[in-house]
C-alpha cells in the first residue's frame, strides 16, 4: 500500500498536537486552517493547563482530578477518556514545559501551580495570564520543525468545506476552498483530523475568536456525522463587556484571590472603593464557604444571574458585579496576571491595581461536539492501541479539541480544556495512523471520479452563491441570530423561549435565501465564503437550540427553572443530533459511569 | 468632546497588482468602539459616506484582545493592533486606515506577512525535543530567567516592529527584528542552548544582524514592549564569541 498521508483541520492546540504525533511516527500530514496556525483562538487561552503534579505537599494525584473533572461535569463525562486524561495530564504538563513554554516558577525553579475552579487544590500551571498563547506557539515551533523537515505541508487561509467519501461511506479526504483564489479543491487523505475549535459564533459577540463560527463542524455535521450535547454551553461568569467582543477576565484572578462581591444597598450610588467592608456581600463565599469563589462556572454564573437579575443587586442596576483585586501586591497581580490586567487597562481605562473590575457572565465555550468513540481498557483507561480513539461515526473522519464532546459532560472545569485539546491530539493522532495503515485501500488509490465529483459539487454551490443577489445582509442576520441564542439558549432555559428561538433561526434561514453576496470579486472575497458559513451556523444553532428544549431537567450548565432537579433515571444520557432534511433528529445514548457513582453535585 | 459619527478613510485594493483607492465612511458612534468594530458595522452596510455602494472592507482579525498579531495595520499612520485601538482614544478628526507597507497587499487591509514565519524557519526558533515521549520534566528555570525569556515568548509576529524598522522592506535580505530576536529566546532555554550556535549562524551572515541600522525604531512600535534591542546587543556578544570560536578552530 502507498504511505498513508492524514489530513488535520484546524491548528489550534489539538490539531496541532495532532499533527506532531503523526509526523512523528513518519506520516505526512496535509494541515488546513483559515488562518495562519500560530494565530488559532487558543492563544486567547489565558488562566492555565491541570495536572495533579502535586507540588505544594497537598497530596492531590490525578484520581483526585478525575473525580473533580467527572463531579465538575454533573457525570455526563463518560469516565474512562475523562480518567485517562487525567492521569496523562503531569506527563502532559513536562512534555510543554520541554518543548520551551515559559510557566511560571517557584522559588526553587520547579514548575508553579496556582488554584482554579471545582477543585480544593492547586493544580493549574500558568504561564503569566497567556497560557494558551504560550503554549500554542510551542506546539507551532515544534510544526514548523516538521514543516521545515518535509513532513507537514500548511494550507493557511485554506477553509474545510466538507468531506469526500468512498462508495462505502469511507472518508477519504477533503475539500477546502483557497480564501484568496475562491476555487474548492479536493485532497486525498487516509483518515481527515477536525480540530476546528468551538462554535461561539453562534451566540453573537462571546469571550471566543472572530473566526469560531463552527460552520466545518455543522458542515459535517450536516454530512452526516453525529453532534453530541450541543446543548451545554458554559457561560464564563467573568467577562468584560466591549462593541465586538466580551474580554475574559480569567478565572485564575479568583485563583489568585480575587473577590467578587455587591454592595448590599441596591443602587448603592458610591465608588466601589468608598463602599466598607460590612456593606458588601461576597455571596459566594457566603453561600459556598468551602469553595468561595472557586466554585465551577455554570453554579457561579447563575448565582450572578440571581444577584442581579432575581434580587436587583447588580453593579448599576445592571447583570455586573465586581471583581476585586485591590488587596492583592501590585508586583504580584503584574507577575501572574499580567496579560488580563493589561487587557482591562487598555479597554476599559481603568486599573484593576486600585479599583475593582467590573463584570459579567458571557458565553465562552461549548461542552458539546462531534460525537468520537474510544475504546477503553478493563481497568477504565484508553486503549491507545486502538483506531476507534477519537473517531466519529463516519469511518476515517476524526475529531479533536473543542470540536468534539468527550471530556467534559454538562460543564467543564477551567483548565481542563488546554488540557483536553493536548490529550485529544495526542490520542487522536495515533488512532488515525494505525486507522490509516489498516486500510486495504489506501485513499491515493480510490477512483479519481470521488474527488472530482465532492470538487464540483462544491464548485458548483460556490458558483451560485457568488451570483446570490437579494434584500438581506448576512452578517445583520448572523447579528440577530445571537441575540436571539444569547437571550434565550443561555443561563436560564424556559421551553417557550427555546421554541421562539427555533421559530427565529427558521426565519433567519427563510431570509438566508434572500440574503446577496456582497462583493463580486473573485479573489479573497470574504462575504461569499461567510454566505456559506452562516448557513451551516443556523442548522447548528438549532442543535444547540432544540437539544435544549428536549432535556427536561437541570444538569451543569443546562438550567430550567421548570425542572430545576437532575434526573438521573432520564436523563443521564448523552444527547446526540443527526442532520435530516427537516432539520435534527435526536436520540441518546447511556453514559459510562462505571468508575465512580454520580452523587448530588454540592460545592458548600 | 466625543463624536456623534466616527469619519474613516480606508485605503482599499482589490488585489496584489491593483491599484490602491480611498473610500470615506461615516458611522454612529457607541461607546467603547474599536477600529474593527467599525469595520464590522461597514459590512453591515457598506455603503461609502458618499451614499455609493461598495463592498464590504476586507481585514484580517482573530483575537480581538491583542494576543494573536491578526488584525496589524496603519491606523493614522502607526503601525499597531487595531482591535487596541479603541476610537475614543484617537484624536477627534478622520481615522485613516491603511494596509501595512512592507509586506505585499493581499487585498485591502490585508498584507502577507508569510515572510516573517519564513524567517523564523531560517533562524531555527524551536527547541529540537528529543520527542513527545514521557520523558520526565523539563529543566529547572529560575523565576527571573523565565520572566526574561517570557518577554520575548510573547511575540505575536504582528509585524509592527517589521514595518517601522527602516532596513526592513519585501526586496532586502534582512530577517527583520522580530525574528532575530527569537534567536535570544531561544538561546536562553537550558536544552536550545545545546544548539545556539546553528541560531547564530543563521543570523551572523548577510541579512543578519549586521544590517540593523540601530535605529531603535521597532522598539518603540511593538505592542507586546518587547525589549528587541537588548536582544540584538545580546545576541551581538553572543556572534562575536562564536565568531572568535570559529577563527580559532581554523
Ligand atoms: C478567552 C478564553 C480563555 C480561555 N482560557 C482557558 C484556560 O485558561 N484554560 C483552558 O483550559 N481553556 C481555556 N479556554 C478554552 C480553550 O482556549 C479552548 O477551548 C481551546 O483553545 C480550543 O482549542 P482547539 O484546538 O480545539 O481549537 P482552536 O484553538 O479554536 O483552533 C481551531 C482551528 O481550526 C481552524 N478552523 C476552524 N474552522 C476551519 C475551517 N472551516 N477550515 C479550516 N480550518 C478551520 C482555525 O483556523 C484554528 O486553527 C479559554 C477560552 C477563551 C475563549
Ligand atoms: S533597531 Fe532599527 S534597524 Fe534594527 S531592527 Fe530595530 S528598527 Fe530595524
Ligand atoms: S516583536 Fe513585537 S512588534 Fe515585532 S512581531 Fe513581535 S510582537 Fe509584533
Ligand atoms: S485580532 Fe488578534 S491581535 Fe488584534
Amino acid at each position: 500500500m502507498a504511505q498513508p498521508r492524514i489530513a488535520v483541520v484546524g491548528g489550534g492546540l489539538a490539531g496541532l498536537m495532532a499533527t506532531i504525533r503523526i509526523a512523528e511516527a513518519g506520516v505526512p500530514v496535509d494541515l488546513f486552517s483559515i488562518v495562519p496556525v500560530k494565530r488559532s483562538h487558543s492563544v486567547c487561552a489565558q488562566g492555565g493547563i491541570n495536572g495533579a503534579v502535586n507540588v505544594k505537599g497537598e497530596d492531590d494525584s490525578p484520581e483526585i482530578h478525575f473525580y473533580d473533572t467527572v463531579k465538575g461535569g454533573d457525570f455526563l463525562a463518560h469516565q474512562p477518556p475523562a480518567r485517562a486524561m487525567c492521569y496523562a495530564a503531569p506527563g502532559i504538563i513536562y512534555l510543554l514545559d520541554r518543548m520551551g513554554v515559559m510557566f511560571n516558577r517557584t522559588a526553587e525553579g520547579f514548575l508553579d501551580f496556582r488554584r482554579f475552579g471545582g477543585t480544593l487544590y492547586n493544580r493549574t500551571a500558568f504561564a503569566g495570564a497567556t497560557t494558551g498563547q504560550q503554549m500554542l506557539y510551542a506546539l507551532d515551533e515544534q510544526v514548523r520543525r516538521h514543516e521545515a523537515a518535509g513532513l507537514v505541508t500548511k494550507y493557511e487561509q485554506w477553509e474545510y468545506l466538507g468531506m469526500a467519501r468512498d462508495g462505502a461511506g469511507r472518508c477519504v479526504g477533503l475539500v477546502a476552498l483557497d480564501q484568496r483564489r475562491m476555487t474548492p479543491r479536493a485532497f486525498r487523505a487516509d483518515a481527515v483530523m477536525l480540530a476546528t475549535g468551538g462554535p461561539g459564533l453562534l451566540f453573537g459577540r462571546t469571550t471566543n475568536s472572530a473566526i469560531n463560527s463552527g460552520s466545518a463542524t455543522a458542515s459535517a455535521y450536516l454530512e452526516g456525522a453525529w453532534y453530541a450535547n450541543g446543548e451545554f454551553i458554559q457561560i464564563h461568569p467573568t467577562a468584560i463587556p466591549g462593541e465586538d467582543k466580551l474580554r475574559l477576565m480569567s478565572e485564575s484572578a479568583r485563583g489568585e484571590g480575587g473577590r467578587v462581591w455587591v454592595p448590599r444597598r441596591k443602587g448603592d450610588p458610591r465608588r466601589p472603593q468608598d463602599i466598607p467592608e460590612a456593606e458588601r456581600s461576597y455571596f459566594l463565599e457566603e453561600k459556598y464557604p468551602r469553595y468561595g469563589n472557586l466554585v465551577p462556572r455554570d453554579v457561579a454564573s447563575r448565582e450572578i444571574h440571581r444577584v442581579c437579575v432575581e434580587e436587583g443587586l447588580g453593579v448599576d442596576g445592571k447583570m455586573m458585579v465586581y471583581l476585586d483585586l485591590t488587596h492583592i501586591p501590585r508586583a504580584e497581580l503584574d507577575r501572574k496576571l499580567g496579560g488580563i490586567i493589561e487587557i482591562y487597562e487598555k479597554f476599559t481605562g481603568e486599573d484593576p491595581h486600585t479599583a475593582p473590575m467590573k463584570i459579567f457572565p458571557a458565553v465562552h465555550y461549548s461542552m458539546g461536539g462531534l460525537w468520537v468513540d474510544y475504546e477503553r481498557t478493563a481497568d477504565g483507561f484508553l486503549d491507545l492501541a486502538s483506531p476507534k480513539n477519537h473517531m466519529t461515526n463516519i469511518p476515517g473522519l476524526y475529531a479533536v479539541g473543542e470540536c468534539e464532546y468527550q471530556y467534559h459532560g454538562a460543564n467543564r472545569l477551567g483548565a481542563n480544556s488546554l488540557l483536553s485539546c493536548i490529550y485529544a491530539g495526542q490520542v487522536g493522532g495515533p488512532a488515525a495512523v494505525t486507522w490509516a495503515r489498516n486500510q486495504k485501500t489506501a485513499a491515493a488509490d480510490v477512483a479519481a471520479s470521488v474527488f472530482e465529483e465532492s470538487e464540483q459539487r462544491w464548485t458548483r454551490r460556490f458558483a451560485e452563491l457568488a451570483q446570490r443577489g437579494g434584500d438581506e445582509n448576512a452578517y445583520v442576520l448572523a447579528e440577530e441570530l445571537g441575540q436571539s441564542m444569547l437571550e434565550n439558549v443561555t443561563i436560564v432555559r424556559h421551553n417557550d423561549r427555546l421554541q421562539a428561538t427555533d421559530a427565529k433561526i427558521l426565519e433567519l434561514a427563510g431570509r438566508w435565501k434572500r440574503a446577496a453576496v456582497l462583493d463580486q470579486s473573485p479573489w479573497a472575497n470574504g462575504p461569499l465564503s461567510f454566505l456559506n458559513q452562516l448557513e451551516k451556523m443556523l442548522a447548528l444553532a438549532r442543535v444547540v437550540t432544540l437539544g435544549a428544549l428536549r432535556r427536561e431537567e437541570s444538569r451543569g450548565s443546562h438550567y430550567k427553572p421548570a425542572a430545576p432537579k437532575r434526573d438521573d433515571a432520564r436523563w443521564l444520557r448523552t444527547t446526540i443530533a443527526t442532520s435530516s432534511p427537516d432539520g435534527p433528529s435526536f436520540h441518546d445514548e447511556p453514559v459510562d459511569t462505571s468508575l465512580v457513582t454520580p452523587v448530588e453535585r454540592k460545592y458548600d | 468632546m466625543p463624536r456623534t459619527a466616527i469619519e474613516l478613510r480606508i485605503k482599499r485594493q482589490d488585489g496584489p497588482s491593483g491599484p490602491p483607492r480611498w473610500e470615506e465612511f461615516s458611522i454612529p458612534w457607541r461607546a467603547g468602539m474599536n477600529v474593527i468594530s467599525c469595520l464590522m458595522e461597514i459590512r453591515k452596510r457598506p455603503v461609502t459616506k458618499q451614499g455609493a455602494k461598495t463592498s464590504p472592507v476586507m481585514w484580517e482579525a482573530s483575537c480581538l484582545e491583542e494576543v494573536c498579531g491578526a488584525c496589524t495595520m496603519l491606523v493614522n499612520g502607526t503601525p499597531r493592533q487595531s482591535c487596541a485601538a479603541l476610537v475614543d482614544g484617537l484624536p477627534e478628526g478622520v481615522i485613516t486606515l491603511e494596509p501595512l507597507t512592507r509586506f505585499t497587499v493581499v487585498r485591502d487591509l490585508i498584507v502577507d506577512r508569510s515572510p516573517m514565519f519564513e524567517a523564523l524557519k531560517r533562524v531555527r526558533a524551536w527547541i529540537p525535543i528529543d520527542g513527545t515521549y514521557d520523558l520526565g520534566p523539563g529543566p529547572r528555570i529560575a523565576e527571573t530567567e523565565r520572566e526574561l525569556s517570557y518577554a520575548f515568548s510573547r511575540c505575536m509576529t504582528c509585524g509592527c516592529c517589521m514595518e517601522a524598522c527602516p532596513q526592513y522592506n519585501g526586496r532586502s535580505e534582512f530577517l527583520g527584528p522580530a525574528p532575530i530576536a527569537q534567536v535570544r529566546l531561544f538561546n536562553a532555554h537550558p536544552t536550545g542552548a545545546m544548539n545556539a550556535h546553528e541560531r547564530l549562524e543563521a543570523i551572523m551572515g548577510r541579512g543578519g544582524l549586521v544590517d540593523c541600522g540601530n535605529a531603535q525604531n521597532c522598539v518603540e512600535v511593538c505592542p507586546k514592549e518587547i525589549p528587541l534591542t537588548e536582544a540584538f546587543g545580546e545576541l551581538g556578544r553572543q556572534t562575536t564569541v562564536l565568531w572568535l570560536k570559529n577563527l580559532l578552530r581554523r
